[in-house]
């Protein structure tokens, strides 16, 4: 039988996910983690990106964050995001809006708006839909 | 007949009186339902937040942390979460009541006291208290408050504990105990107390690894647990609000069920008693013929 180790991803709002994996991969700041079961403690800041779950060697579930903590003890994993969307659930046609509003804004840059929001808004709306489109190739 | 006129016109407000409170009861309950379920939604993330923080507590990181440094009090800073409107029972007032009285020792203490309020019912009250200075203000939340929305509130409150301007931080809110109770539960934010000590985890030396670094991950992960003690706070005040007016709305409706049964037992002995005096004259007047 193979190693697992117990995943939470919550939200300020709700819970998202809460069972055993076998392995996780999350995009941690400083470039994407792989985590096996018993890693050793350890806390870090999460970009926006997906994290992904794997139940089996042939199941795992994708998600969608936009930032947020995560911690590794050595039986437990847990993920704090700030907005964690099963990527199913992901309104692709709300992040292709905000891409279009991201990135209009960007190329006007004399409007009042604050320019590194907007950037970040654009970079989240394109992490969206790479999640998308990865989890469409899959076959989900 | 222009007997008991009085009495039918006041029933009649009283009917509509009590139309009122019984569509406001039926409103708090179906609100209570939903704000309830939101207050359910958001523990998971407050308790596993807490239980990083409690595991944090037994690391043993390099880097000291000013939240979790213990200061001598001289001004203390308290955020109070309160409902916009009133027709809520005692909700508020028993909240306040009890602020007054934490107000009351730390006066005694010589310390100084700067407010935060959410709600406009918190604001009126303590914009006119004098011991205290209102130095924040949201209001107008809503059913399904957001994050964002306190947001503003907190980051006054970390700057002044930043800048050394209070020493302590704490937060003023009902617990929603069942639909009947809640109960009003003064917190302290900052700094934190680090809970019992857990056996396992504080019989060896370890630590975190930290990406990026210690001060980083820290000043983020303590200020999330902040906004979400408070945002906990605030959907739990909700729910305890429309539990609290649905009950008193209840009670309302009844008191003036109550108040209609006697006034029309009132209307109907004077009517009888018009009815009565009308017959014994006109039998009087027949006998006289």
């Amino acid at each position: 039988m193979t190693m697992t180790v117990h995943v939470d991803i919550v939200s300020a709002e709700k819970e998202i996910f809460s069972g055993l994996a076998e392995m996780i991969f999350a995009p941690a700041e400083l470039g994407e983690l792989g985590i096996t079961p018993r890693h050793a403690p350890l806390i870090t800041k999460l970009n926006p990106g997906e994290v992904r779950v794997k139940v089996s060697s042939t199941e795992s579930y994708p998600f969608f964050i936009s930032g947020g903590l995560l911690e590794i003890q050595p039986h437990v994993v847990t993920i704090l995001a700030d907005t964690a969307i099963r990527a199913k659930d992901i309104d692709e046609a709300a992040a292709v809006q905000a891409k279009a509003c991201a990135e209009e804004i960007l190329a006007n840059k004399t409007s009042r708006v604050d320019y590194a929001s907007a950037e970040k808004q654009l970079f989240q709306a394109i992490m969206q839909l790479r999640t998308l489109d990865r989890f469409r190739k899959r076959g989900g | 007949m222009a007997v008991g006129k009085e009495i039918r016109t006041k029933i009649g407000s009283i009917k509509n009186t009590q139309k009122i409170t019984r569509a406001m009861e039926m409103v708090a309950a179906s609100k209570m339902r939903k704000t309830k379920e939101k207050m359910l939604a958001t523990r998971p993330y407050s308790k596993k937040i807490g239980k990083i923080i409690k595991h944090l507590a037994h690391a043993n990181p390099e880097y000291k942390h000013p939240f979790l440094v213990k200061r001598d009090v001289k001004r203390i800073g308290i955020i109070v979460v309160s409902s916009d409107r009133g027709l809520c029972g005692g909700l508020n007032s028993n909240l306040f009541r009890k602020t007054l009285g934490q107000l009351m020792k730390w006066d005694q203490a010589g310390i100084e006291v700067d407010v935060c309020t959410v709600g406009t019912k918190a604001y009126s009250f303590f914009a006119g208290l004098s011991k205290t200075t209102v130095i924040g203000h949201t209001a107008k939340l809503g059913d399904t408050p957001h994050l964002n929305d306190i947001i503003g509130i907190i980051k006054v409150m970390l700057d002044a504990y930043h800048a050394g301007q209070i020493d302590e931080l704490h937060v003023v809110s009902n617990e929603f105990v069942n639909t009947m109770t809640q109960r009003p539960t003064v917190e302290q934010l900052l700094p934190i107390v680090p809970s019992e000590l857990d056996e396992q985890l504080s019989s060896r030396h370890w630590d975190y690894i930290y990406e990026p670094d210690a001060k980083e991950v820290l000043d983020y992960l303590l200020t999330r647990y902040i906004e979400s003690i408070v945002y906990q706070g605030l959907v739990e005040n909700n729910a305890c609000e429309q539990a609290a007016r649905m009950v008193a709305m209840k009670s309302a409706s009844d008191n003036a069920g109550n108040l209609i049964k006697e006034l029309q037992l009132i209307y109907n002995k004077a009517r009888q008693a018009a009815i009565t005096q009308e017959i014994s004259e006109i039998v009087a007047g027949a006998a006289a013929v």
